[in-house]
């Protein structure tokens, strides 16, 4: 038998990098300020898992506070085999091929959330899996989705959900295709609820698309009628045109595999009763 | 607009869902739900063949227009897909070295 010489991990290693675990794709994420790092575990507490093998590596360069670059809007844009990243108070660069990047940015946790959101809608776009604006949860081991316009009730059908369902997230939802079926996972990304969702994953039963109305109703959709407002609900930032042809594919997909609803509620919790 | 050949452009995400083909512009994302129509001229946008013989050949013998009208919808569609990069057209027969930069 052959020994395996397995390096330990040091003090020093653990006091410098922290692992956050969404979607079930762990990101390694390092830094040489351990407030930054403590910080991170708070915000990202259900989803801090130290035994994880790392997926996605990123190393963090904390900076003064203070503009770092000049877009004021988010910029995604890919060159020379790397996605760059800009937003006034971040620069990332993202390797996909090694799946390593790298942070600049102050000790704030908005800057890291955003690219971790950014980073984490390309690595999924290129497996057929979205990061989509919309409510998830699990009820009797199957999941969830509730997408719509702002306003349309997707932090009032979370906050109406039985107590039996389980919250994933009210507002990103984070969506993994696994063969010929898709997973919804919790996310941390939090909307009107300021909470996180819990760090679990279902099989993906339906989609919802809202709306409020004078009475609770649910009417089936076909794929084509729901492929457009799917697309207006997905995390996509990058202009670049493969990644448009990927993410347009794996809405496509969706929508033909999962079953698509329109779910027009009176906010009460009778609502729950049209779903599953 | 009577010799005009027109071609499908290679950078575009093309599905056909329960019978309708979508189609997103990879330059701007805007999405298209093509109908009936549309989706013939599409899908007979080879390069080869001129829009005057697609609607003479394939549209009006299908769907039972005249030619003058079905020409003057055909033309504005082109017109349009053209403008978001989805169909590249030309006054010349269009080959794959061709596409890129005909619009």
């Amino acid at each position: 038998m052959v020994e395996l010489a397995v390096a330990p991990v040091t003090e020093t290693e653990i006091d410098q990098q922290v692992i956050i675990d969404i979607g079930g794709m762990p990101a390694l994420v390092r830094s040489d300020s351990p407030a930054f790092l403590r910080m991170l575990e708070n915000r990202y507490s259900g989803f801090i898992n130290p035994l994880a093998q790392a997926d996605l590596e990123l190393d963090i360069d904390l900076v003064s506070p203070g503009q770092i670059t000049a877009e004021e809007d988010v910029s995604v844009r890919f060159a020379r085999g790397q996605w760059i990243i800009e937003r006034g108070d971040l620069r990332a660069e993202w390797d996909p091929a090694s799946r390593h990047g790298r942070i600049v940015q102050s000790a704030n946790p908005y800057s890291i959330d955003t690219a971790l959101r950014i980073i984490h809608s390309l690595t999924l776009a290129e497996e057929g899996g979205l990061l989509i604006h919309a409510a998830s949860a699990v009820r009797n081991g199957r999941a969830f989705l509730f997408s719509g316009i702002s306003g349309a009730g997707k932090t009032t059908i979370s906050r109406l959900a039985p107590s039996d369902a389980i919250l994933l997230t009210d507002e990103i939802s984070y969506v993994r295709q696994r063969g010929t079926h898709y997973v919804a996972h919790g996310t941390p990304f939090a909307g009107e609820l300021a909470e996180p969702g819990e760090n679990i994953s279902a099989p993906l039963a339906g989609l919802y698309f809202l709306e409020k109305g004078p009475r609770n109703s649910i009417k089936q959709l076909k794929a084509s009628e729901t492929a457009r407002s799917l697309l207006e609900n997905v995390l996509f930032f990058a202009k670049d045109p493969e990644l448009v042809a990927l993410v347009f594919e794996s809405a496509c997909e969706l929508v033909r595999k999962v079953p698509v609803y329109q779910l027009t509620f009176y906010p009460d919790r009778r609502v729950w009763e049209l779903i599953a | 607009m009577s010799d005009v050949y027109i071609s499908r452009a290679t950078r575009v995400a093309a599905r056909s869902l329960d019978g309708e083909m979508m189609i997103m512009s990879a330059l701007d994302s805007t999405l298209f739900t093509l109908n009936p129509v549309a989706t013939l001229i599409w899908q007979s946008a080879d390069g080869k063949t001129t829009l005057d013989q697609i609607v003479e050949q394939k549209i009006c013998p299908e769907f039972d227009v005249p030619a003058d009208e079905a020409l003057r919808d055909a033309q504005a569609f082109v017109h349009d897909l053209a403008a978001h990069g989805i169909l590249y057209v030309s006054d010349q027969p269009i080959g794959p070295a061709t596409q890129e930069g005909t619009q």
